[in-house]
């Protein structure tokens, strides 16, 4: 039964956390310093929009390595001894316990020139510069947001009995066709809430593409950051507009999946 | 139908199972036979669904060989054998309504569209589910999920249907409808049937064979008269049915002697005074005037049944339970007359009348008159004996010198509980530990299938040097 008196300290926390931001952040995106209605700060953010378009592309990437990388990990962690999920779903979390910063440093630290892997590709004759490439920012990204596409996936497949793997088998399907017609559509709900928790963070995340990236390689987040100190309108609207195509990236995410995925 | 009846299609032979040194499945012989409806009847834990996975395939016995049409099948993954499972939770495809669950088998073998289409229609009559096809599967009722799950196995017309305990998260009376209606779809389909169950009653409506297990072994295999009336043994005696269980010494073919009164049966080759099990169902005793009976008791409780009533009546210390129609007061002395052909004669399941093991002396003190043994990896002290350290020893107790620890410190740990019979006057019951097996009398209940600390009483025990030992 749904709840009829609402959840007063719910709503406290929402409307002094979420909707007074959004409220200032509206605001500031239409108005220029003195407070006049404008909507040229608007016109100013399009002047990112490229950046705009890698970021989101970088995201997409990030997302779609971590979705191939976490499947598999997921599925076999969820048909394991409930003892060994329990020290495999530890194992994943690990890392998050250390600092977000200290974790992009390592990757400086490992990638650099005549860093450990340099050193070890200069030995077999390759010499290539690791660091400050596209490539680098997606590697950070997917270490980065990889638990968080892992947990949901595997949580999800935990709950798919093991009953109705047998029973597939029993019905004459082999392993393959296990996966294709039974475990896959079961693990739908886990992909749509797995893609959300890393498109969306990693969409608007800075400060890896600035220490993992090269000159060009800047992403919004990192334009957000720099901007609104100078130009909070400009900043304001930037991010309004992120918002706004998260927000159109989860409708449609959501017309796949079910309603637990957004929110 | 007749004519091929006796074909057996799957074989069982000497299947050993194990989990965790743990022994499931000892040494187990089965046949199966075609368009017959087999049931496999067992407490739980008796290893039933483990001989049910073996031939679906689901798991793979540590020896033995599983033979289909005469060809050995082992390591054959389920989805190559025509075999098909309807599952203890149904396993019903969440994500598929009732047409695709119906259709995932054939699909799968990618049968022509409209075949599919027809079969599944025509197996939906016969689970009585017409129209259901656009259904969601989750918004069925039991009995319906249940419908479908055996719709969905039969459909793939398997040369053999397994039922894992299928009707056991069903009501009473829905259960009762389906049992008729499982037999009815059995007959309209020919398929051989094995169906699994703990319920004596529902292997007794619907089986023309009664498998009935117990700790890993067959104890009898019948049809279900034979096996009611009939039974090999006081397990099966008590598991099917009520049963009075007595202790009874064979004193010659045909006569019995029974709380001391001799009467004559119809059961020979067991020898001379042989201490034998012995089961008299309810409704075979007559009640009669006191002085034309042998046995004669006093009635302590009467409960009316319906079709009869129920009497506990008090004879010679024993409690016996008479079903009859016709009611004697509490209080009252009856006779109880029994037919010859009435009293089903047993083997003792446990043969030896007291328990014999063997114990090392690790170490002794002679000034407390105190000695340490060792029996199967549990050491425990024995007072009031001597006997020198390295000595090994003969123990013999009594059944009631054993007892399960209620604080839960035992001599030995761990014990397996195999069977719980109430002989009359007090249970009997017979455990496993690691190495033997032991005869326990006592006058509490205890569970079937649970592991318990083992307690013995040393004053009642007989103990002396193992001959032809330790005489050096």
């Amino acid at each position: 039964m749904r709840l009829k008196r609402p959840s007063i300290p719910y709503i406290i926390w929402m409307v002094v956390f979420t909707m007074i931001p959004i409220v200032l952040i509206l605001f500031s995106a239409f108005t220029d310093r003195n407070g006049n209605f404008t909507t040229a700060s608007f016109v100013k953010a399009f002047g990112y929009f490229d950046v705009f378009l890698k970021s989101l592309w970088i995201a997409f990437i990030s997302t779609l390595i971590c979705l191939i990388l976490a499947y598999p990990i997921g599925y076999i962690m969820s048909r394991q001894k409930k003892s060994v999920q329990n020290t495999l779903t530890m194992v994943i979390m690990i890392p998050m316990w250390m600092n977000f910063l200290l974790r992009i440093y390592a990757w400086v630290t490992l990638l650099q020139n005549g860093g450990p892997i340099d050193t070890m590709l200069s030995f077999l004759g390759i010499h290539t510069t690791l660091l400050g490439n596209q490539g680098a920012v997606i590697l950070g990204m997917v270490y980065e947001y990889l638990p968080f596409m892992v947990l949901p996936l595997y949580s999800v497949m935990a709950k798919i009995d093991n009953g109705l793997i047998e029973a597939a088998e029993d019905l004459g399907s082999g392993r393959l066709t296990v996966m294709r017609k039974i475990v896959f559509p079961l693990s739908v709900p886990g992909i749509v809430s797995g893609v959300t928790m890393v498109f969306v963070p990693s969409a608007s995340t800075f400060l890896v593409a600035q220490y993992l990236g090269g000159v060009d390689d800047i992403m919004i987040g990192d334009v957000i950051d720099r901007i609104f100190w100078s130009d909070n309108n400009t900043g304001s609207a930037i991010a309004l507009v992120l918002m706004a195509a998260i927000l159109i990236f989860l409708i449609i995410l959501n017309f796949f999946g079910d309603e637990e995925a957004i929110a | 139908m007749a004519n091929n009846k006796n074909d057996v299609i799957i074989s069982l032979r000497d299947i050993f199972v194990e989990f965790d040194g743990e022994v499931i499945l000892n040494h187990i012989n089965l046949d199966i036979k075609d368009k017959e409806f087999l049931t496999i009847l067992g407490p739980s834990g008796c290893g039933k669904t483990t001989t049910l996975r073996i031939i679906g395939g689901f798991l793979e016995p540590e020896q033995g060989t599983v033979t289909f049409e005469g060809e050995k099948i082992n390591g054959l993954p389920p989805y190559k054998r025509n075999v098909n499972t309807v599952f203890q939770k149904y396993s019903l495809f969440p994500h598929l309504n009732v047409f695709d669950n119906i259709a995932f088998g054939m699909k799968i073998k990618k049968l022509p569209k409209n075949e599919i289409k027809r079969r599944v229609k025509e197996m939906l009559a016969i689970v009585d589910l017409k129209g259901y096809e656009k259904r969601s599967v989750s918004k069925l009722s039991g009995g319906q999920q249940q419908r479908v799950a055996i719709a969905r196995a039969l459909v793939c017309d398997p040369k053999v249907l397994l039922l894992d305990e299928p009707l056991g998260a069903l009501d009473l009376k829905l259960r009762k409808n389906m049992q008729w209606e499982l037999k009815q779809i059995q007959q309209k389909t020919n398929t051989a049937f094995v169906y699994v169950t703990h319920d004596q009653e529902e292997a007794l409506t619907m089986s023309d064979t009664v498998v009935v297990m117990n700790n890993g072994v067959i104890e009898q295999i019948g049809a279900p008269a034979d096996v009611y009336n009939e039974p090999v043994n006081a397990f099966v005696a008590d598991f099917i049915g009520e049963a009075n269980i007595l202790n009874g010494t064979m004193l010659d073919d045909c006569r019995v002697k029974i709380l001391g009164e001799e009467l004559e049966c119809v059961d020979k080759g067991f020898g001379q005074n042989t201490p034998v099990d012995i089961v008299i169902r309810p409704e075979d005793i007559e009640v009669v005037k006191p002085e034309e009976a042998k046995l004669v008791g006093e009635v302590t409780e009467v409960v009316f049944k319906g079709v009869h009533y129920e009497m506990t009546v008090m004879c010679k210390g024993c409690e016996w339970i008479i079903h009859s129609t016709e009611c004697s007061p509490v209080g009252s002395k009856i006779g109880m007359k029994i037919i010859p052909f009435n009293i089903q004669i047993m083997n003792k399941m446990f043969l030896a009348e007291k328990n014999t093991f063997y114990a090392e002396v690790i170490s002794a003190s002679e000034e407390e008159n105190k000695i340490t043994v060792k029996v199967e990896d549990s050491e425990f002290d024995i007072e009031n004996y001597y006997f020198e350290t390295g000595s090994t020893l003969e123990i013999s107790l009594p059944p009631r010198a054993l007892s399960i620890a209620g604080d839960g410190v035992g001599h030995i740990d761990d014990v397996y509980i195999e069977s719980v019979i109430f002989k009359g006057e007090h249970n009997e019951i017979i455990l496993e530990s690691d190495e033997q097996k032991w005869l326990m009398q006592s006058d509490v209940d205890e569970q079937v299938a649970t592991y318990v600390p083992l307690k013995f009483d040393f004053t009642q025990a007989e103990i002396k040097l193992k001959e032809g030992a330790n005489e050096t």
